[in-house]
């Protein structure tokens, strides 16, 4: 049954579309075909409805063109539910594959897809679902929370935004036109590399990234500017809510730990554009540099991604059992201990590289030490139920099943960091029923807690209480049927990434997975249908401005808050300063000074729209088109440092008038 | 020093509720035996925390709830006890400390690179194990003989395999037995491992390597002395020759390749694998290294590049179709680009900087220009063995 090559498939490159050709249009594959027809049918029954109803200047002037910090938050949400479907979608389709493809059924999907459909589910899933989610939260929390007016750079703030949806945009055209990267969330070379990858999918991948990271890398340059610079007065550092100091944490990680990544695609970039030969066998290139310089980044990436949701759990097991957070300064230490440490273990992802003995003891032994501070967090928000009185809430339900899924995924991590052990779970499904622990039991458990917490604050009304509830119960059991059938299969020494697999013993447990996977389908549609319920009954569900009796500074403005945040300044007095203000009788002066605030402009969307421009024309080689657009975003770039209209102020009376308003609601 | 196994095994046998085989669990081989200890030694140290975090996780917000009868209890001062930061600490700490012990022990006494002569197991076998687009290739350097997508291996004695690759990275991974290790082109790595007794074990690539990488799976067969002669002795028989010739129409990318043998083995095959020179005109890797220590090709070298192009050869699209590249040209001559027509049809441009690697030493000077059809160095891959 061994297949020859048999066609040959000669490339040829045109001056106007480069190495586009018709041929390149998915238009035999019914699911794609299926999927570009709900879209474009979906895509005009929006444009009408919003044509109908008016709606493109404000979606325009108030949001797309917006730097209010507030917005681009709401909008970084909004983008990652999106792509979390998309994600998602690719998620069920593996499982299926999976639940079909044993002992010698091929099931439905050949290589060719399965493995654009796992590589495409990793970068989606973590670059344009978790990443815009924390970075959403931060964006819309933290300057509140430190009584800021807005980011240090909200021009900035927007222009990040929009490169990153960017970036996503530019994976979601592969879909239809071309293909995606088929070599793992990683992409390691040579696998990676010209020869091996020769389509145009390794090419959306690596511009995808590199735009997107343009955004991200700019925007913890501009929430650590915000927090150094922008805290209230009276706020010192350690006065900061937890989920402050988080952010703060995470955004120094994403500045030093992006630029490498940045660099490892350039590296990878002139390897398959113009032949380097940095990471190919021949002329001497080593694979094995790409492999560490990509977790030199991937590592602190994880953290990223779950230390504000430590932030986040903070806040919440606080407020809802009515006490301060326990051990507020170990607290900061551990998060701070966790970003040193997360740059010296990158190795423990490749252990099986053939590293001598005392090079994996290193850092198998460095990785363990993580679990440390880990661990002390852990108790610590034990300790803050401890002789509190804690509300059941949603946001509750899910820390208290981030809490105990999350734990689990800790102590398989820590098997999975020695390095004896990990010789056998190395790349087994045990390895990713791991990471889907912390990720899901962490990373989207603490945001589905943050985004029920939080909504109050943003819209002025609360979330449907039985729609967040059914969400919750599916995603958790869900959860739990989706990955410990992979732990056990793990533990049989299965492999990751197989598009069939010769055991027909191993399918049962495939086929559970695959319900487990439905079940977490429920609990996604449950939220959209939370949402949609919600929004419908908004009179009923409007709350006050501070719904859950909260601590921090956030709930000291309006809900949803005016787009100054705070009509004055405050001055904070210790560590939970909405707490003391509650506590002393706080009111606000009533008599406002004109507000000075930034200007919406379109640079930024256009900058962005520009990039993705370009990074088509690069993918596909047009090479006219990439010049151009090159050109055109320096252009608009320094176009708009002729822009001096950047600000305005509010004037007194419609500040009072808001804050009037306000009161009463 | 193993005493604790076998409470372990009854341990791990409890798992075994199915028929499946938990390799992890339940290896056949000393190697897979101590890491599953270890696993399981990881597992019950981690469990002192981890169980009764897991239950005040639960307890806690239950026994704490608002709604409860008796709030007397409730401290909303409590932020902050030094018992209890150093228990928080110092138990975690503690258990890292003696887990850290356990993993610099194990890390050592498993790595893979270390031979298993201490276990006092009959002689070793060696193995020369190729990742190739997308079957193994086993070859048996002591015996002359090699194999594809089976592997035989005498129960009881250890094997050690030398690993590499044809073109992308892959893992040799037979879980029964033991860990893996990844298997690289240009490179060599090594593992150890060994079978206690006979049966028949799943073994795959365990890293993704492109379209074929699920059919990378071959069979394991651990075999006493005469039924693995009997084994050898049939390869001999059914078998063809591996010849570098017969080795480059194996390299090319095929998928859900069949069990075949080879009778006999080309000397020194192997390092050239290694080396990336298999193809006539390669310069192996070594003395492309070489070469380099010694000031490289410089200027004049550029016109050889195609000696050191070796992955210009294919490119496969998602169905493992080879696509044609465009060619790729050289001042000195044309890529050689390994088509039926390819090895061997290098005429003449590199004739006049041949050098014989063995005596670069008179020609320290001398900048190595791409010594292009240079013999391939018997043992010369060695010293890119990555310890």
């Amino acid at each position: 049954m061994a297949s020859e090559p048999t066609t040959q498939i000669v490339e040829t490159i045109s001056p106007i579309f480069g190495r586009l050709t018709l041929d390149w249009i998915p238009y035999h594959e019914p699911i794609l075909v299926g999927t570009f027809s709900a879209i474009v049918l979906g895509g005009i029954a929006v444009l009408a409805l919003m044509t109908y109803f008016k709606l493109w200047a404000p979606l325009w002037n108030d949001w797309v063109t917006s730097v209010d910090h507030k917005k681009i938050g709401i909008m970084y949400m909004i983008l990652g539910f999106i792509m979390m479907v998309r994600g998602f979608a690719d998620a069920l389709m593996m499982r299926a594959q999976q639940a079909m493809a044993a002992g010698g059924s091929e099931g439905y999907l050949p290589p060719h897809h399965y493995d654009q459909v796992f590589t495409a589910h990793g970068v989606i899933m973590i670059f344009f679902v978790a990443m815009p989610f924390v970075t959403g939260v931060m964006n819309y929390v933290m300057p509140l929370q430190i009584g800021a007016r807005d980011v240090a750079f909200p021009f900035l703030n927007n222009f990040s935004f929009w490169m990153t949806v960017s970036g996503a945009l530019l994976v979601n055209i592969s879909l239809f036109i071309g293909e995606f990267a088929r070599v793992g969330w990683l992409a390691f070379p040579p696998l990676s590399g010209a020869n091996y990858s020769h389509g145009p999918g390794m090419d959306y991948y690596l511009w995808a990234l590199q735009i997107a990271g343009v955004g991200t890398t700019l925007s913890g340059i501009n929430l650590i500017a915000t927090m150094l610079k922008m805290r209230a007065p009276g706020m010192k550092l350690m006065d900061m809510p937890i989920f402050s100091w988080t952010s703060l944490i995470t955004n120094v990680l994403i500045v030093a730990a992006f630029p490498v990544l940045t660099a490892t695609l350039a590296l990878l970039t002139l390897d398959r554009y113009l032949d380097f030969r940095f990471f190919t066998n021949d002329f001497g290139g080593n694979a094995m540099m790409y492999v560490n310089l990509i977790w030199i980044w991937g590592h602190p990436e994880v953290y990223i991604l779950i230390i504000p949701c430590f932030g986040i759990i903070s806040e919440i097991v606080s407020t809802f059992s009515g006490k301060p957070i326990f051990g507020y300064r170990t607290m900061v230490m551990a998060t701070a201990c966790i970003m040193v440490l997360s740059f010296i273990v990158w190795l423990h992802h490749f252990f099986t590289m053939g590293s001598g003995a005392d090079v994996n003891t290193f850092f198998g032994i460095a990785t363990m030490i993580i679990a440390v501070p880990t661990g002390v967090k852990i108790f610590n928000w034990l300790f803050t139920m401890y002789k509190g009185r804690v509300r059941f809430e949603v946001p509750m339900l899910w820390t208290i099943g981030f809490l105990v899924t999350f734990t689990i995924g800790g102590m398989t991590g820590v098997l999975l960091a020695v390095p004896p052990v990990d010789f056998q779970l190395h790349n087994t499904l045990f390895l990713i029923a791991h990471f889907h622990n912390v990720i899901i039991g962490g990373v989207v458990f603490a945001i589905y807690a943050g985004v029920t917490y939080w909504w109050p604050k943003v819209f002025g009304f609360k979330l449907n209480d039985t729609w967040g509830k059914r969400s919750f119960w599916f995603w958790f059991v869900g959860f739990y049927f989706a990955f410990m059938p992979l732990y056990a299969l793990g533990l049989m020494g299965v492999t990751r990434r197989m598009n069939m697999y010769p055991d027909a013993a191993w399918q049962p447990y495939f086929i559970v997975a695959a319900f487990g996977a439905v079940l977490i389908a429920l609990g996604i549609a449950s939220t959209f249908i939370g949402f949609y319920v919600s929004i419908r009954d908004r009179k009923a569900l409007a709350v006050g401005s501070d719904p859950w009796d909260a601590r921090t500074l956030e709930w000291a403005t309006q809900s949803p808050p005016a787009p100054y945040n705070f009509p004055e300044d405050i001055e904070v007095v210790g560590r939970e300063a909405f707490w003391h203000m509650k506590k002393t009788g706080f009111k606000w002066s009533g008599k406002y000074a004109p507000i000075h605030m930034p200007k919406g402009t379109a640079t930024g969307v256009l900058i962005s729209a520009v990039a993705l421009v370009f990074g088509f024309a690069m993918v596909w080689y047009i090479w006219w088109l990439a010049i151009l657009s090159f050109v055109g975003m320096l252009a608009i770039g320094i176009g708009h440092t002729f822009n001096y209209n950047r600000d305005y102020y509010i004037p007194s009376d419609v500040v009072t008038a808001t804050e009037a308003k306000g009161a009463t609601a | 020093m193993f005493t604790i196994r076998k409470p372990l095994l009854a341990a791990a046998g409890a798992l075994l509720l199915t028929g499946c085989q938990y390799n992890v669990l339940s290896p056949q081989g000393w190697v897979g035996e101590q890491q599953r200890d270890l696993l399981i030694l990881s597992t019950l140290l981690m469990l002192i925390v981890i169980v009764p975090v897991l239950f005040m996780s639960v307890y806690f917000p239950l026994k704490y709830r608002a709604d409860r009868e008796n709030t007397s209890d409730y401290d909303p001062e409590f932020e902050h006890s030094n018992k209890l930061e150093a228990v928080v600490w110092g138990v975690p700490i503690l258990i890292i400390v003696v887990l850290g012990y356990y993993t610099a022990v194990y890390t050592h006494r498993l790595d893979p690179y270390r031979p298993l002569d201490y276990l006092d197991a009959g002689e070793p076998i060696e193995v020369q194990a190729v990742s190739l687009d997308w079957k193994w290739l086993f070859i048996y350097p002591e015996l002359g003989v090699a194999s594809v997508n089976e592997l035989a291996i005498p129960a009881g004695r250890p094997v050690n395999f030398s690993l590499t690759s044809s073109t992308v990275m892959n893992t040799l991974s037979i879980p029964a037995l033991g860990g893996m290790v990844y298997s690289m082109a240009g490179m060599e790595t090594k593992l150890h491992l060994i079978a206690d007794s006979e049966g028949t074990y799943e073994g795959r690539s365990a890293h993704y390597s492109g379209p074929g990488f699920a059919g990378m799976v071959f069979e394991t067969m651990s075999m006493n002395e005469d039924e693995f002669n009997g084994w050898v002795e049939n390869l001999r028989a059914e078998g063809q020759p591996l010849t570098a010739e017969s080795y480059l129409a194996l390299e090319a990318p095929t998928m859900n390749d069949p069990v075949s043998y080879y009778s006999s083995v080309e000397d020194g095959l192997f390092d050239r694998i290694v080396g990336l020179c298999v193809a006539e005109g390669k310069v192996c890797m070594s003395d492309m290294m070489m070469s380099d220590m010694h000031g490289g090709g410089g200027l004049a070298g550029i016109a050889d590049g195609a000696a050191y192009s070796y992955d210009r050869e294919r490119a496969i699209d998602g169905f493992g179709r080879s696509i044609d590249l465009p060619e790729v040209e050289w001042h000195g001559g044309h890529g050689d680009d390994a088509g039926e027509e390819g090895h061997g049809g290098h005429d003449g441009h590199e004739a006049q900087d041949m050098h014989d690697m063995h005596d670069h030493g008179s020609h320290d000077d001398a900048r190595l220009t791409a010594p292009a059809t240079l013999p391939h160095a018997h043992g010369a891959a060695e010293d890119k063995d990555m310890n």
